[in-house]
């Protein structure tokens, strides 16, 4: 039974709404990080902000385009799309710019194009295919190799163009995996690692196996039925392992300047000398991030009004660290709206992924979510120095036409599929 | 349940992120300030020093431009430091010493490198500036005296020190400050009110403009200009007068109470202690323990008044009737109380009343005059209680509130200081050296010359005060209402009566001038000091003190000579001249004159430090100065007559 409604009423304006007051807000924040003296002339190519008008106006002609495509098309070319984006990816690095370290980047004329952030979407439609597939048996084991292979190879190009940022981004499909049925143990594997870690580093090796056997022996007598003595020697040595190993890890096989980051983000360091040499180098930028934020207080300085905006103290801050600005120019009132916007257009992708009648819907719907989630988490939380240092964009907020226009696609999609959902069956 | 999970997660990074927020901007975040802001610079406008000038229009005191090198060490990029110090005239150790002291100071606040570039310098080192990051010129106003007299009037201004910048956050480092002198005493209203601009900088240090387009600026407010009521050619032939000797000299207008000069030897000229030598000059002025040239004799000098203080002893005499100007006192060439014998210069069985007592300076007199007061009740111990209160309400014994920093307060004692010495019984032969003006009463050269002009007034003083007039205020009432004594306006008549004959026949008979009826007291002081140990006397001191003329004062004056031996012999000269001075503006007794500048008395001050032993007073002879420096004291004296 279709109902002869409005077709603009199918798609779903709360998500459209929240997307355009990100973008919205986030344009203003972009022209106050990067306006130098004077007059603002909005469209023009030589400041972010003129530039991002521009790329906001190209995204409306996106979102048509996205809109208009029939919502069958989506499924039917993920595996084109996919293997299309991974070309690209591929081919950074023959043709690729370096920016930053990061060869993430092709350069036609003046523009930059960054094919990573296009390849989340495209992971997460391949994703969705290969789960929803009636073949696919997520529990089974073949079947969670073959859905990590789709997703490891995006994510080791990415690392391997030195972008770590967006590597970590892939994880996010841990959350959809999950809701798909993957085995409770990897939840609970993945969660010990990262305490365990955190453990190692923080207060080493000897202590963090110490906790651990405790922790183990203490659940191998509570639950005997459960687990045999010698599983439980098995996690046990186990963890110690991964102990030892971490310290290792970071010791021998990080870079240096990761493991300041690390460092920086587990108060490893106490020696006051020390601390404002890292203020000075590596720790600058999350220093004077934290400053601009705090300085915002209650209410903030104001639009286009906050000193160390203005200053340019916080590198970087039209991009990554935009949400200083924020914090600074419109202080707690604002920075809180921006993370209940975040929250609120994240919960209601998960709200609708969840009514989708299609599974590919739903997983793709969960994949967006996850995805958003992933880079929400990890750029407020470094710019408020809760997260280590990775640098991967803030979305729809962050300047940049490739990110936003990424995000565009990859919300779109989802709403083009939702607005959909009445024909499927 | 599985769908839980992402769920959650948000939820709980969401209220994660806000208790953060809430935690950096609410819980750690202070209201925003400007002068906290460092992404603010803050550039002040140092506003023009007020002018000083004389009692008579004279300017004293202007202002020259002097440029400082500062240094903002946080912003320092490796530089040719060769080239640096060459350009500095400064080497490479200095350098380091200071760049270091700086760090320390602040990093990121800027410290002055080098002060008072020359102009020469400043040009060279103008156009290389652009390569030493982290260093700029700071344009800054110096003194510029207009006359090498009164260092102990005008002062100086010097960089603020860490105390001055901990009690007052007007200052910044680096800026100036009156140090000494009426800078000190009027540096609020000579230095103005600079003014501040807010400049917004970028992370690399660079300004980008005003911030909020100047809103918060503020124009410095210009320093007023003052007047002082120090006459400088009286102040100057006193400095010159008192060359090669120590000791002060203050003159005061006893109708106004402004101190017309204030004389303190030795002294230095102002100049020195301006611009790039003001560090080595002060230090050595500050190490000489010996001369003391920063120590203001004629303040903070406490000496023993001597015969000068029986002024005050027949004053209170007669208040309280324990005297009559007619009743007569037999002299015994001393005066015997107890076993004890205080000598005088009077013969045997000389009958003196109240003026010729003073005329002759006679001990037996005063010390009979003095016991009558203490025992006027039959006890002593109020006695001199009520002695010590009269003498105070003459503004001796205490700070007297004049506007200069630096005094002392001198001592009147009463029965509570003589407290631990004599506990139980008080007779008044037990302080009878109070007197004669010596024992226990201390008093400086600006209070004996008070007590002279109140006196001269016949019974009020005004504070004595250094300000004439500061452009567009009034003065303090302080120092405009007449302050009386608790002596009646009758009794001053017979002891100026004595102070007329102490000029006419007295002890101070040899230094008349023509026309002008002086009233005198000399003053031969015994004093002390302890040379390893042990106490020895040097040659008396040297006092006078008077007004002139008797019946319309125009000047009130007190003049000590240290080791100058009698009263007559250098402070009475000095005193007699600088009276004629101010009355007549010229000098007839040349001679005097000329006898003042030929003689010195280093040959006395360096007898202590001989480590020799050595003979006082009548076994002293009088020193000439050499040729040349009698020239010089010639050409001196040309210059300030040809002004």
């Amino acid at each position: 039974m279709v109902r002869d409604t409005n077709k603009h009423y199918k798609f779903d304006w709360i998500t459209i709404i929240l997307f355009l007051l990100l973008v919205g807000f986030g344009w203003l924040n972009i022209l106050s990080a990067s306006h130098t003296e004077g007059h603002i002339d909005y469209f023009t190519f030589s400041e972010p902000y003129g530039k991002q008008s521009i790329f906001i106006l190209l995204t409306f002609c996106i979102i048509i385009v996205i809109l208009g495509i029939e919502a069958k098309f989506y499924e039917r070319f993920s595996s084109v799309i996919y293997i299309v984006s991974i070309l690209f990816l591929v081919g950074l690095f023959i043709f690729g710019k370096n920016v930053n370290g990061a060869t993430s980047w092709y350069a036609i004329g003046s523009m930059t194009l960054q094919p990573s952030e296009f390849a989340k979407t495209a992971t997460a439609l391949a994703v969705a295919k290969h789960i929803s597939d009636l073949n696919t048996n997520i529990n089974s084991f073949k079947d969670q190799i073959q859905t990590f292979v789709i997703i490891i190879i995006p994510a080791l190009l990415v690392l391997l163009q030195n972008d770590t940022g967006s590597t970590i981004v892939y994880g996010a499909f841990f959350f959809v995996l999950y809701r798909e049925g993957l085995p409770k143990y990897y939840l609970s594997i993945g969660v010990s690692v990262i305490i365990l870690s955190v453990l190692a580093l923080k207060f080493g090796p000897l202590a963090s196996s110490i906790i651990a056997s405790i922790f183990i022996l203490s659940y191998y007598y509570i639950n005997r039925k459960k687990m045999t003595l010698f599983q439980s020697l098995f996690v046990l040595l186990l963890s110690i392992g991964l102990s030892y190993g971490i310290k290792l890890f970071y010791d021998s096989i990080l870079k240096p300047h990761q493991q300041d980051r690390i460092s920086l983000w587990l108060r490893l360091e106490d020696d006051p000398v020390k601390l404002e040499e890292m203020k000075r180098t590596f720790a600058y930028n999350l220093n004077e991030s934290e400053k601009a934020i705090s300085s915002g207080g209650f209410k903030g300085k104001g639009f286009l009004e906050g000193t160390r905006t203005t200053g340019k103290f916080v590198p970087e801050q039209h991009t990554d660290y935009i949400f200083s600005t924020v914090g600074e120019e419109w202080g707690f009132l604002g920075s809180s709206f921006v993370v209940i916007l975040f929250i609120l257009l994240l919960l209601r992708i998960l709200h609708l992924a969840e009514l989708q009648k299609s599974q590919f819907s739903r997983v793709y719907g969960y994949g967006v979510a996850s995805i958003i989630f992933i880079h929400f988490l990890i750029n407020i939380g470094m710019v408020m120095g809760l997260i280590p240092t990775i640098g991967i964009p803030l979305p729809l907020f962050s300047y940049g036409g490739s990110g936003l226009w990424a995000f565009t696609i990859l919300i779109f999609i989802f709403i083009k599929l939702d607005s959909n959902k009445i024909n499927e069956w | 349940m599985r769908q839980l999970l992402l769920f959650v997660s948000i939820i709980f990074v969401g209220l994660l992120f806000i208790f953060r927020l809430f935690y950096l901007q609410i819980y750690t975040s202070n209201e925003h300030d400007l002068f906290e802001d460092n992404a603010i610079r803050k550039v002040y406008d140092y506003p023009k020093r007020g002018f000083i000038y004389d009692r008579n229009g004279k300017l004293l005191v202007a202002n020259q431009p002097s440029y400082d090198v500062m240094v903002i060490p946080r912003e320092v990029k490796p530089l040719d430091t060769l080239e640096f110090c060459s350009l500095l005239k400064i080497d490479k150790e200095r350098f380091i010493n200071t760049y270091d002291k700086a760090r320390h100071y602040s990093p990121r606040l800027p410290s002055v490198f080098l002060s008072h570039l020359s102009k020469e310098d400043y040009a060279a080192l103008q156009e290389k500036m652009r390569k030493f990051e982290g260093f700029y010129i700071q344009k800054r106003s110096l003194r510029h005296y207009q006359t090498t007299i009164g260092a102990n009037v005008l002062g100086d201004i010097g960089e603020v020190n860490t105390n001055d910048l901990k009690k007052d956050s007007y200052y910044r480092m680096g800026d100036l400050k009156g140090k000494q002198g009426v800078e000190a005493s009027y540096e609020e209203i000579l230095r103005g009110v600079k003014g501040i601009k807010f400049i917004q900088k970028d992370r690399f240090n660079r300004n980008i403009g005003p911030y909020k387009e100047g809103t918060f600026d503020t124009i410095p407010e210009q320093g007023k200009d003052i007047t002082i009521t120090i006459d400088a050619k009286l102040q100057e032939y006193g400095e010159l007068l008192m060359q090669n000797k120590r000791g002060g000299v203050i003159a005061i207008e006893p109708a106004s109470g402004e101190i017309l000069a204030m004389v303190s030897a030795p002294t230095y000229d102002p100049n020195i202690l301006v611009g790039r030598g003001r560090s080595k000059n002060f230090t050595e002025l500050f190490k000489d323990s010996v001369a003391k040239p920063l120590f203001n004799r004629s303040l903070q000098g406490v000496y023993e008044p001597g015969s000068p203080f029986k002024l005050m002893n027949a004053l209170i005499g007669l208040q309280e009737g324990v005297i009559t100007p007619n009743e007569t006192v037999t002299c015994y060439a001393g005066y015997k109380y107890g076993n004890r014998f205080m000598k005088c210069h009077c013969y045997i069985g000389k009958r003196n009343n109240l003026v010729s007592g003073i005329q002759e300076s006679c001990n037996a007199y005063f010390a009979t005059t003095y016991r009558k007061i203490l025992d006027k009740n039959g006890n002593a111990s109020t006695g001199i209680d009520t002695w010590s209160k009269h003498a105070k309400s003459f503004g001796l014994g205490d700070y007297l509130g004049y506007d200069l920093k630096v005094g002392r307060p001198g001592r009147i004692p009463d029965r509570n200081y003589y407290k631990r010495v004599y506990p139980k019984t008080f007779y008044s032969t037990y302080t009878i050296s109070n007197a004669i003006g010596q024992g226990e009463v201390a008093t400086t050269p600006i209070q004996l010359a008070n007590m002279v002009a109140a006196i001269a007034n016949r019974g009020y003083y005004y504070t004595p005060h250094i300000i004439k007039s500061i452009e567009g205020e009034t003065l303090p009432e302080q120092f405009t209402k007449a302050k009386h004594t608790t002596i009646d306006k009758a009794h001053f008549e017979p002891v100026i009566e004595g102070m007329l004959q102490v000029y006419k026949k007295g002890t101070a008979a040899s230094l008349q001038v023509k026309d002008i009826e002086i009233c005198g007291k000399t003053g031969t002081v015994e004093n002390f000091v302890t040379i390893d140990s042990l106490k020895t006397q040097l040659t008396d001191h040297s006092i006078f003190v008077a007004f002139a003329p008797k019946n319309d004062p125009k000047i009130a004056i007190a003049v000590f000579v240290e080791n100058g031996y009698w009263g007559s012999r250098f402070a009475g000269k000095i005193a007699s001249l600088m009276i004629e001075k101010h009355i007549k503006d010229t000098i007839t007794r040349k001679d005097l004159e000329e006898w003042i500048l030929r003689h010195s008395l280093e040959n006395e001050y360096a007898k202590p430090y001989s480590e020799e032993p050595f003979r006082i007073n009548k076994h002293t002879k009088l020193q000439l100065v050499d040729d040349s420096e009698y020239k010089r004291l010639k050409r001196h004296l040309k210059i300030s007559q040809n002004q």
